[in-house]
């Protein structure tokens, strides 16, 4: 181990709801090393100063989604969040903006399971191809088509950056609806007619009002917010032609 | 899951931290975006000013004057000017934001953001000159 | 203490457990299957899977070969009858995950396209760019949403199966938000849980894999498989461990020493060629590689950095568009996690901990000795790995044992009623233990992170890539001492809301178990073979060793090893020959 230079605060948000109805902030003293990240500056709590504070985390290489937090104000993984490149004085840790808080800096998912269900991200057909028949062909341009939206680890920083999710929870939100995108856009499917209906509802697609924040948020470059403005263009198009009397049905 | 009531065990009590009011002054984009939102109340403004304009235009040649000298006051004229630095601001942003929406294909390749974006700048700019010139020479 | 029931409970939400899901909810609708997973199945470290998944769907391909390269790349220690069926479903299995809509690379006329693979004589590995694992993973999962048969429990912890006459007939766990305890019964149990790389310091695995179900199966009287052959991957970067995926290598990447020098061909792999050529060289088999990086670092040949010596990944000949094309997640994860550009720089790069070819014994329907129990993916041994798995073939393991263990297990299960009085006192007795062991506060002044961190050491020194009876056995009673030490870890965290603390004293009793069964296996195993080298006995031994090992756990809590014979179907052992 190279030799400790100094060290760093972190102030963590606790919150312990059997002990506590609010959260608190509680102050670390951590070793500041160049190639540790806010995840192992946290582990480092875990391990040697205080068993008790909670958090999930677990590949450490910014692809299983699990370790979003609120990192000095901004939504980041934090196995991907160097102490290096945050500003001088105490890092501030939180949990993930905008979720329920379960305990510490674990926040509340389920809301974001029931949405991702709800869009169908699965293949519709109308009939399925057999085995025996192959793969559907699909050129590497129609993968293009996709392929970005794909790229969704839902680690849900984006709803954490969305504002509109914050002030109306029941917004099915970026990653659920980029999803819906990746599905629609992949020349295998033909489910994009369903998935039309369940995202002009209330609760979709036009509660957006395109801050564009989620989009810089996310750390695969995967931009919700261009798959949700895409959508409303088609969606408004569809609209268009059903107004045409010889449009479709 | 009230704020208020007792941890009981195996019955979560989870935190919900209410969004402040001031929520979009957090951050910058933040107020950015608001600011975008707001600015489309200046698009209504003019609006309503070129309605008005037809509606004074249709009711002869002395309404036509009447609502013309009252454009030239110190209010309008205020108004006109913030309407139309709010409307650029509102313009410019939302042309910026355009790459996002319109994804154009040629020959299975998305052409580049900036090409859409500077499309979009080229149109509007020709389109301004055009009504520029109409509006001079007459 | 809240009762629940189903048919079919699979344990582990990744690859092989989602795909057995959903073997159950297709082949036998009216089951009930749960899933039940200390994680959100999105967060499974299968996800995390970067180079491809093997399947011959190429002319000029066929499955015998896939079989003679994955039985001759395991060292012979490979169950025939299991490789035969392996690559027989493979090409299925992948068509199905292609027609569920996972977004295999391309070729120009839309077909999948293949790559080469370490110790692949053809080309047939389906890849997805380099992130193969998190797509066939999150294409599991959201097609697993569209089964409303499937259940899921997740972030709930395993803590013991429950065994009653001769059959395991469910589990208890605790629900990680509420600290709640759950007593499932089940008409048969799927361990799907992964590996235990997390026995080790230094590991391409992810936090999670603490290998729970092994330990959970061992304990409840199943016997553990080859637990001695670790896979060390040749590449994964210093300090953080992360995986630089093989595909760097067979896209054409160089393994260089400090003098800039391909050293691979020294140890008799081949001739440098500036292409790659298969089953050669840098496609050797990992077992190869990784030995050959301790020869090197013998001979003074290797870079010394601040986490231990190294040597060089060398990718920039490849230019930037096919780096970015092919292998965009290497590139990625150089810039982020180490600030280098393999574009313009070479990577640092060292042998880590990747998988366990061993596993809860199972035959080739994923069936354990045990009733009632079956394990697939990384948590099983069904012996198609033998002493070294080659890349691109677990991925694959993960679809087609999955698939068998979840026909096997809903074929097997029954319909099930409420759990019997019996299941009920047992899991009333695993409430009580957990809530006197750990929230009330027993135990004295070891702390887990320090235990944790001896059981590293001792492992990394013992049962790294190459072995000595006398390091094994001084490890055996270091394991041993850490066991007695175990129950005097105290926990700072006595909550019962996501207490992320007793987890990891459970995980870290789970791993200390596994540590011995590994040693315990290696210190028996006096040959080498694949990747379990003993400098002490340097050669394969097939008069002696051409068997398994299976570890049981005894009374006394120490393993006990027996052997059980190699089947050989078609391809009688051989020598291993790469590059010749």
């Amino acid at each position: 181990m190279p030799p400790t230079v100094t060290t760093v605060t972190l102030d963590v948000a606790r919150y312990r709801p059997e002990q506590e109805s609010e959260p608190t902030v509680q102050s670390y003293e951590v070793p500041f090393r160049k190639d540790w990240v806010v995840l192992d500056a946290l582990n480092y709590v875990k391990d040697q100063l205080d068993g008790s504070l909670s958090f999930r985390w677990s590949c450490r290489m910014g692809v299983c989604g699990s370790c979003g937090m609120t990192v000095n104000g901004q939504p980041r993984l934090t196995c991907a969040a160097f102490l290096s490149a945050e500003p001088s004085g105490p890092i501030r840790v939180e949990p993930l903006r905008y979720f329920p808080v379960v305990r510490d800096l674990v926040v509340d998912i389920t809301d974001f399971m029931r949405k991702l269900k709800k869009v169908k991200p699965w293949i519709v057909r109308n009939e399925e191809k057999p085995l025996a028949e192959g793969e559907y062909r699909q050129t590497p341009d129609q993968l293009d088509a996709y392929k970005q939206f794909s790229m969704c680890i839902n680690c849900l920083l984006c709803y954490s950056a969305c504002p509109i999710y914050g002030l109306e929870p029941s917004f099915i939100g970026p990653a659920a609806i980029a999803l819906a995108q990746r599905y629609n856009m992949d020349s295998r499917d033909e489910g994009a007619r369903e998935r039309l209906q369940i995202l002009s509802e209330h609760d979709g697609m036009w509660q957006c009002t395109f801050v564009g924040e989620c989009t810089k948020a996310c750390p695969k470059h995967v931009d919700p917010a261009g798959a949700i403005q895409q959508y409303k263009l088609t969606s408004a198009a569809h609209w268009f032609k059903t107004l045409l009397p010889w449009g479709m049905k | 899951m009230s704020a208020g009531s007792h941890y009981t065990p195996y019955h979560p009590r989870w935190y919900r931290r209410r969004v402040s009011v001031w929520w979009w002054l957090q951050s910058r984009s933040y107020t950015g975006f608001v600011l975008r939102e707001l600015t489309s109340v200046f698009v209504a403004f003019f609006a309503l000013i070129l309605l008005g304009e037809v509606r004074a235009l249709g009711q002869g040649p002395d309404a036509y004057a009447r609502f013309l000298a009252r454009l030239r006051s110190p209010l309008f004229v205020t108004l006109d000017a913030l309407s139309l630095a709010f409307l650029l601001f509102h313009s410019i942003t939302w042309f910026n934001l355009a790459p996002t929406a319109m994804v154009v294909r040629v020959r299975g390749k998305r052409v580049p953001g900036l090409v859409i974006a500077g499309a979009n700048y080229a149109a509007w700019i020709v389109l301004s000159a055009a009504v520029a010139a109409i509006v001079l020479r007459g | 203490m809240d009762l629940f029931s189903c048919d079919v409970l699979v344990v582990g939400g990744g690859g092989a457990g989602l795909r057995a899901a959903i073997a159950v909810a297709e082949s036998h609708p009216r089951l009930r299957v749960a899933v039940i997973s200390k994680v959100y199945p999105m967060r499974s470290h299968t996800v995390s899977a970067e180079g491809g998944a093997a399947a011959v769907i190429k002319a000029g391909d066929s499955q015998d070969a896939h079989a003679y390269d994955t039985i001759s790349g395991g060292d012979w220690l490979c169950d025939q009858d299991a490789v035969e069926a392996f690559v027989r479903e493979a090409p299925e299995e992948m068509l199905r995950l292609e027609h569920w809509g996972c977004p295999w690379s391309r070729e120009p006329d839309g077909h999948v396209a293949v790559r080469p693979f370490g110790g692949m004589k053809v080309e047939r590995t389906w890849f997805a760019a380099d992130k193969t694992g998190f797509h066939m993973l999150h294409t599991l999962f959201q097609t697993s949403l569209k089964y409303d048969a499937i259940q899921r429990y997740d972030e709930c912890f395993v803590t013991r199966l429950l065994v009653d006459e001769g059959r395991c007939q469910g589990l208890v766990a605790i629900e990680l938000a509420t600290g709640k305890v759950l007593a499932i019964a089940a008409g048969a149990v799927i361990l799907c849980t992964g590996g235990c790389g997390k026995v080790f310091p230094f590991t391409t695995n992810a936090n999670i894999k603490n290998g729970d179900g092994m330990a959970l199966a061992y304990r409840a009287g199943a016997p553990l498989k080859d637990m001695e052959f670790v896979q060390y991957h040749p590449t994964g970067l210093p300090f953080t461990g992360i995986l630089i995926t093989e595909a760097a290598r067979s896209e054409g990447g160089w393994l260089l020493n400090k003098d800039g020098y391909r050293y691979l061909q020294d140890y008799d792999l081949g001739k440098p060629e500036p292409r790659p050529v298969l089953r050669s060289m840098e496609l050797g088999p990992r077992d190869r590689l990784s030995q050959a990086f301790v020869k090197e670092q013998e001979k003074g040949r290797t870079i010394e950095g601040p986490y231990g010596h190294y040597v060089h990944l060398d990718v920039r000949h490849l230019g930037e568009k096919l780096i970015d094309r092919k292998i965009p997640f290497v590139r990625e994860l150089c810039l982020k996690y180490m600030n280098i550009d393999p574009v313009k720089e070479m990577i640092p790069v060292r042998p880590v901990v990747h998988y366990m070819m061993g596993g809860i014994s199972t035959d080739i329907d994923g069936a354990t000795p045990l009733a009632g129990l079956y394990a697939a993916g990384e948590a099983a041994c069904v012996s198609i790995n033998g002493a070294n798995r080659l890349g691109s073939n677990s991925l694959t393991e993960c679809l087609v044992f999955g698939a068998r263990a979840g026909q096997a297990a809903a074929e097997g299960a029954g319909q099930r009623g409420e759990p019997s009085p019996a299941l009920v006192a047992q899991a009333q007795d695993e409430q009580r233990r957990i809530e006197e062991r750990f929230l009330h506060g027993t135990g004295g002044a070891e702390k887990i992170a320090t235990l944790r961190a001896e059981m590293h050491q001792t492992m990394e020194a013992s049962a790294g890539i190459y072995r000595t009876e006398s390091t094994l056995k001084e490890a055996a009673g270091t394991l041993e001492g850490l066991q007695e030490r175990l129950p005097d870890v105290a926990l700072d965290d006595h909550s019962h809301t996501f207490n992320t603390e007793l987890t990891a004293a459970l995980e870290l009793s789970y791993m200390l178990d596994l540590a011995q069964a590994i040693v315990q296996s290696a210190l028996e195993r006096r040959e080498s073979r694949g990747s379990h080298q003993r400098t002490d006995h340097p050669g394969r031994d097939d008069g002696a060793f051409l068997k398994h090992s299976l570890a049981y756990r005894s009374a006394d809590g120490r393993p006990r090893v027996e052997y059980l014979p190699v089947k050989i179907t078609r391809w009688p052992p051989g020598q291993r020959v790469y590059g010749r």
